[in-house]
């Protein structure tokens, strides 16, 4: 994927990204995590520091008692595997818009994109995740607003293409916007091309969050 | 290309030898390999014990630069005794992980087997200067939690290593070897209160919208070490 590292200014959360090191978010927000650090290098780091981290967890956790056989086991299924050993082909990255990642969701670049008219001259794509929380493709035209509105749950808004504003701030190619309760907004496409998002929310199955009282103090929540 | 790593040494050889947690464990394949076990303990202090203090500043940290040399044999020479020492490492770890992540003892062990002949069929595409091996079997054995106890697919970011691979920077990889354990003894050194919260968010006892991300660990110096080794890769790729 080529494209100027440095423009991108708005970043995932540091809760996001340990959520997704640690394999607890819903499939349609690792999607757009991925697809986020597919083009931000600061991400990718932090990414990797929380897999830093949670190899340490691991390290430290308490051990289980293998059975008894484990590594033979184990040693006959690599001598196995060496016999009918097949060379790895990483796949190229992309040329086009769509990071590989949502590549294989969208099952293909933009122009395999089936949009639905939604009204206001906006146009979505769901794409199929778990349950838990949803995915869709949006597209603004150039010019036009979304009309305004709030957040029950979470929100992730990462732009493909263009770009759009709203109250926050302007989001480029490569920001994502975290939007959550507290947020009403009206973004408005820039002019000049159509904004492409990746969007997710998983407003229709948000469940109380149960904070510990005890985290409150040092976790700044 | 030899890329053997022998930065520090072997200061664990002439420590005497112990597999006390694997007596139950015969490896009569391996009777002959060097069977040391390094001193992961919970604490530093542990650590700092088993190497002696003016041993530790001499032989500074041996036990991940060995690991990575380690993976490093398994990929040149698909030499079977390091990957026998990883497994006694390693593999009861990853086993007590699953298992805190809710799997059963017997899915545990399967998916612990799993995990580890991935790390072998893998091991080609470890990079030291981005993650210690402790760093990237845990990668593994959460990609494997993923798929088997939520029955999900994890999409991956894409990846950035492709082409021709350019040998990794020693010094880089040292560095972030050193970080990941200074990293290690941090996340020992915290109040149990605060560790235990962590520990739930990766073992999956905590929803994502009840993760904080703020540990009070010193993980800038890790990312600004990992950014620079991206930046690196990324020239080299031009």
């Amino acid at each position: 994927m080529k494209m100027d590292m440095n423009v991108i200014k708005h970043h995932l959360t540091d809760a996001l990204l340990m959520g997704y090191s640690a394999g607890t978010l819903p499939e349609a927000f690792n999607l757009v995590v991925a697809t986020h650090i597919s083009l931000c290098d600061e991400c990718r780091a932090q990414m990797h520091t929380f897999d830093a981290l949670g190899g340490e967890v691991m390290e430290m956790s308490e051990i289980a008692a293998l059975s008894p056989d484990s590594l033979m086991v184990t040693l006959a299924l690599i001598r196995q595997d060496s016999a009918d050993a097949v060379p790895i082909c990483k796949p190229a990255p992309s040329n086009g818009i769509f990071p590989a990642p949502l590549r294989d969701y969208a099952g293909g670049d933009l122009d395999a994109v089936k949009w639905r008219k939604i009204g206001g001259g906006v146009s979505q794509a769901i794409l199929k995740t778990d349950k838990g929380a949803s995915a869709r493709l949006l597209r603004i035209p150039a010019g036009t607003a979304v009309p305004g509105h709030g957040h029950r749950g979470t929100e992730l808004t990462l732009v493909l293409q263009g770009a759009f504003y709203d109250e926050a701030d302007r989001f480029g190619k490569g920001d994502i916007e975290v939007a959550n309760e507290d947020m009403v907004h009206t973004p408005i496409a820039e002019e000049g091309m159509d904004c492409i998002c990746l969007a997710a929310t998983d407003a229709p199955l948000r469940f109380s969050a149960l904070i510990p009282r005890i985290a409150q103090p040092f976790l700044r929540i | 290309m030899n890329r053997t790593f022998c930065i520090c040494g072997d200061p664990i050889s002439d420590q005497p030898r112990k597999s006390d947690m694997f007596t139950a464990f015969e490896t009569p394949t391996f009777a002959d390999a060097p069977a040391f076990r390094l001193p992961y303990g919970r604490t530093t202090k542990a650590r700092a014990d088993f190497y002696g203090g003016a041993k530790l500043a001499k032989a500074e940290h041996p036990d991940r630069t060995l690991w990575v040399a380690h993976l490093e044999a398994i990929r040149d020479k698909r030499d079977e005794k390091a990957f026998a020492d990883i497994f006694q490492h390693f593999a009861p770890r990853v086993k007590g992980f699953l298992m805190k992540s809710g799997a059963s003892a017997e899915l545990a062990e399967e998916c612990t087997q799993d995990v580890m002949a991935t790390l072998w069929r893998k091991a080609h595409l470890f990079d030291p200067t981005r993650a210690s091996v402790s760093t990237w079997i845990f990668t593994i054995a959460r990609n494997r939690k993923i798929d088997l106890l939520r029955k999900q697919r994890r999409p991956e970011p894409e990846d950035l290593t492709w082409g021709p691979e350019a040998a990794p920077d020693q010094t880089d990889v040292l560095t972030l070897q050193q970080d990941t354990k200074r990293l290690g003894e941090a996340l020992a050194a915290l109040p149990e209160k605060q560790r235990s919260l962590i520990e739930r968010a990766y073992f999956g006892d905590l929803t994502h919208s009840e993760i904080a991300g703020e540990t009070g660990l010193p993980l800038g110096t890790i990312k600004s070490r990992i950014r620079l080794a991206l930046d690196r890769l990324r020239h080299t790729m031009k």
